[in-house]
């Protein structure tokens, strides 16, 4: 175990393919911050970045010169990138399983989300920890039940009775009564 | 001797049963939070804010403080036990931690970390009840040129203390003040950057950012490496502690060192994390055992844990007098602040006094509990890292939701987490630093308008900031942070890499 491995292990068994370079993925995100410094810089001249008289500096003075800084910095950082290579020692930014796993939580986290828009944050809960539970983790019917359950009740009690902070409800708490 | 009276009064304030409770309460959660992954001292406390707003503000804050002392113990654990660091700062504990305790002697690093986290951060607690009334009557003379100065003196030095590019500190933070300057602009009144868009009409919340970057984008990042838990059962013998207590004190060359480096940096916003590496590193290259850094070197384990709860705690000083907090978990506490309606700053000191040394009578009594717990409790909160990791990270999560959506009771926002959840992801594995970031979302606006009030009274000029011999030096100090990179930069052309703890803590 050298000091450079600060995370846990990858799993040695499966073979992980990369699917994104580490170089590929700085120069996108810096390009990406180009175009939103773009974006801002554009704004700050509707606005006017200059002197007002009475007023001192114009609202787009300051995101004027910070957009400005960070288009110089992700420019320089793309030079660098292209001339020395991505910074860490993992040339792969993501492999393709690797990937897969960040999608599988991913996923599901944004159909959680949407779920709770229809049916409250209690029910979208408990269906969200059952499920990623028994797909995931493989876990058991009985087990994620249990905790699918027991989790948005102990919460319910938690933020409805003893914070008294409400959150969003749907039909099933409704036919409850609340 | 005022010092001590106000520190005296503070502790009758502090210790309530009520408030004692809280402290017990905030160590323990603080600890999981600390030991489990995707929530860390900034995401953890920002969840658990709202269920602070029916508290007394120093109930309040004694009790999130708590958790964050909590959290500062916490990732050592995982850390020493699991060679996965819970918190950024105790990446460098991993180092000397994780193999001492595949050596057998995971109780000796255990103890050597909870105590001289301890100690580090009962050396910044002291120094904080001796600084900072001095500080905060100092600063209530300050005004927007000097203000500027500070803020300037804060974002330059996480450039100048960065161990990565400084070209990703400074996209990071401007990307953050861009944030930050979504919205109304307070001085004019004009909407800025909102593209018509009436969500925007706020701006971007920086507890939203931080629970989805340090929150989301942690699970997302955890979840690619595949997370398998397999390390040392934890256990602690009182018969060990007091062992290794017996050795401690010969290592208090390093302890001090840890406590100088973690006080500087917690004060001038390098943060817990950098500090951590830099004690290290000096330890390493001061210490007769240097070959044995890296190897389970005890040596190596007090010192990045002393400067990690020393810079953690010290990041309260300018929190508290200046309005200026020293970390993400810092702005968190600031926003707790505003939002129980009180104005962080100098005038914190004379009119709410209560407040103030209430809540550093408890960082004394916070750590002395938060010793005792951790002390005794390790088996315990070791056990929490044996379930399932895919038990845990759909509650993680789902708790996530919940605290953004309490933010502002608002659907948006948890959008906006999950937004911020996957940037987390990408910046955290291209070594984009997520504390600027967040610190300039949350200070955006109060530099900018420091900026625009100290530049308007001079006409346009920018001598105003080198207008009188304060100014001047935290200005001078600002720019010397600022091209600190370009200094190594050409030190390497001239002599060639010397550093091999920088070569080594760069990766981490």
């Amino acid at each position: 175990m050298t000091e450079e491995v600060p995370h846990a292990e990858h799993a040695p068994e499966d073979r992980e393919h990369p699917l994104v370079s580490a170089k590929t993925m700085e120069i996108a995100t810096s390009l990406a911050l180009l175009v939103l410094s773009a974006v801002v810089i554009r704004e700050c001249v509707r606005l006017g970045f200059g002197w007002v008289e009475g007023q001192g500096p114009a609202s787009g003075f300051f995101p004027f010169i910070v957009a400005s800084l960070m288009g110089a910095a992700s420019f320089a950082n793309i030079v660098r990138v292209l001339r020395h290579g991505a910074e860490g020692e993992d040339p792969v930014f993501v492999t393709t399983a690797g990937f897969g796993r960040v999608l599988s939580v991913l996923l599901p986290l944004v159909l959680y989300v949407v779920a709770i828009h229809y049916i409250g944050i209690y029910a979208a809960s408990g269906f969200f920890i059952a499920l990623f539970m028994m797909i995931i983790g493989r876990e058991k019917l009985p087990k994620s039940l249990a905790v699918g359950v027991a989790v948005p009740l102990a919460l319910f009690f938690m933020f409805e009775r003893w914070f008294m902070v409400p959150l969003p409800k749907g039909p099933l708490e409704a036919w409850l009564g609340y | 001797m005022e010092d001590i009276a106000s520190l005296m009064h503070g502790f009758s304030v502090a210790l309530t049963p009520y408030n004692l409770m809280l402290m017990g309460i905030g160590i323990v959660l603080g600890v999981i939070i600390g030991v489990l992954p995707g929530l860390g001292g900034a995401n953890g406390v920002a969840i658990l804010l709202p269920l602070t707003f029916t508290m007394p503000p120093t109930s309040a804050i004694i009790m999130l403080s708590c958790i964050y002392w909590g959290a500062l113990f916490g990732g050592a654990i995982t850390s020493i036990l699991f060679n996965i660091p819970g918190e950024p700062w105790s990446v460098a504990t991993t180092f000397d931690g994780h193999p001492m305790a595949r050596e057998g002697r995971s109780e000796e690093a255990l103890t050597a970390a909870f105590t001289s986290s301890f100690i580090g951060a009962l050396v910044a607690v002291i120094m904080i009840t001796f600084l900072a009334p001095l500080v905060a009557k100092f600063a209530l003379q300050f005004g927007p040129v000097e203000f500027f100065a500070v803020f300037f003196l804060t974002f330059a030095s996480f450039i100048g203390m960065s161990r990565g590019t400084p070209f990703k500190v400074v996209a990071a933070m401007c990307l953050g003040f861009a944030l930050g300057a979504v919205g109304l602009d307070k001085m004019t009144g004009t909407l800025r950057m909102t593209f018509g868009h009436p969500e925007l009409l706020s701006g971007f919340d920086f507890l939203i950012a931080v629970i989805g970057l340090f929150g989301i984008g942690e699970i997302l990042c955890s979840i690619e490496d595949g997370l398998s838990f397999k390390g040392n059962t934890g256990k602690l013998h009182f018969r060990k502690v007091l062992d290794t207590w017996k050795k401690l004190p010969s290592y208090w060359a390093t302890s001090i060192r840890s406590c100088l480096v973690g006080c500087w940096m917690g004060i001038t916003p390098g943060g817990a994390t950098p500090a951590s590496f830099m004690a290290y590193g000096l330890a390493k290259r001061f210490s007769r055992n240097r070959n044995n850094f890296g190897k389970g070197e005890i040596e190596g384990v007090i010192a990045p844990e002393t400067a990690a709860h020393a810079a953690g705690t010290s990041a309260l000083l300018p929190m508290l007098t200046l309005g200026i907090p020293g970390s993400p978990t810092a702005a968190v506490l600031l926003g707790g602040l505003m939002i129980w309606g009180l104005q962080p700053g100098p005038m914190l000191f004379i009119e709410q006094h209560d407040f103030v040394w209430g809540l550093i009578a408890s960082m004394y009594l916070g750590n002395v509990v938060g010793l005792l717990i951790v002390l005794t409790c390790v088996p315990l909160f070791a056990a929490i890292l044996r379930v399932p990791f895919p038990i845990i990270a759909p509650i993680i999560l789902v708790v996530c939701a919940i605290g953004a959506y309490t933010v502002h009771n608002s659907m948006f926002d948890v959008w906006m987490m999950l937004g911020f959840g996957v940037v987390g992801y990408v910046f955290n594995k291209l070594k984009y630093p997520l504390a600027p970031l967040v610190l300039a979302i949350v200070l955006g606006d109060k530099a900018e308008e420091a900026f625009r009030q100290a530049l308007l009274g001079s006409q346009g000029s920018l001598s105003i900031f080198y207008s009188n011999w304060l100014v001047s030096s935290i200005m001078t100090l600002g720019l010397i942070l600022l091209f600190w990179p370009m200094f190594g930069w050409l030190r390497e052309r001239l002599i060639g890499p010397t550093d091999p703890v920088s070569q080594a803590g760069k990766s981490a």
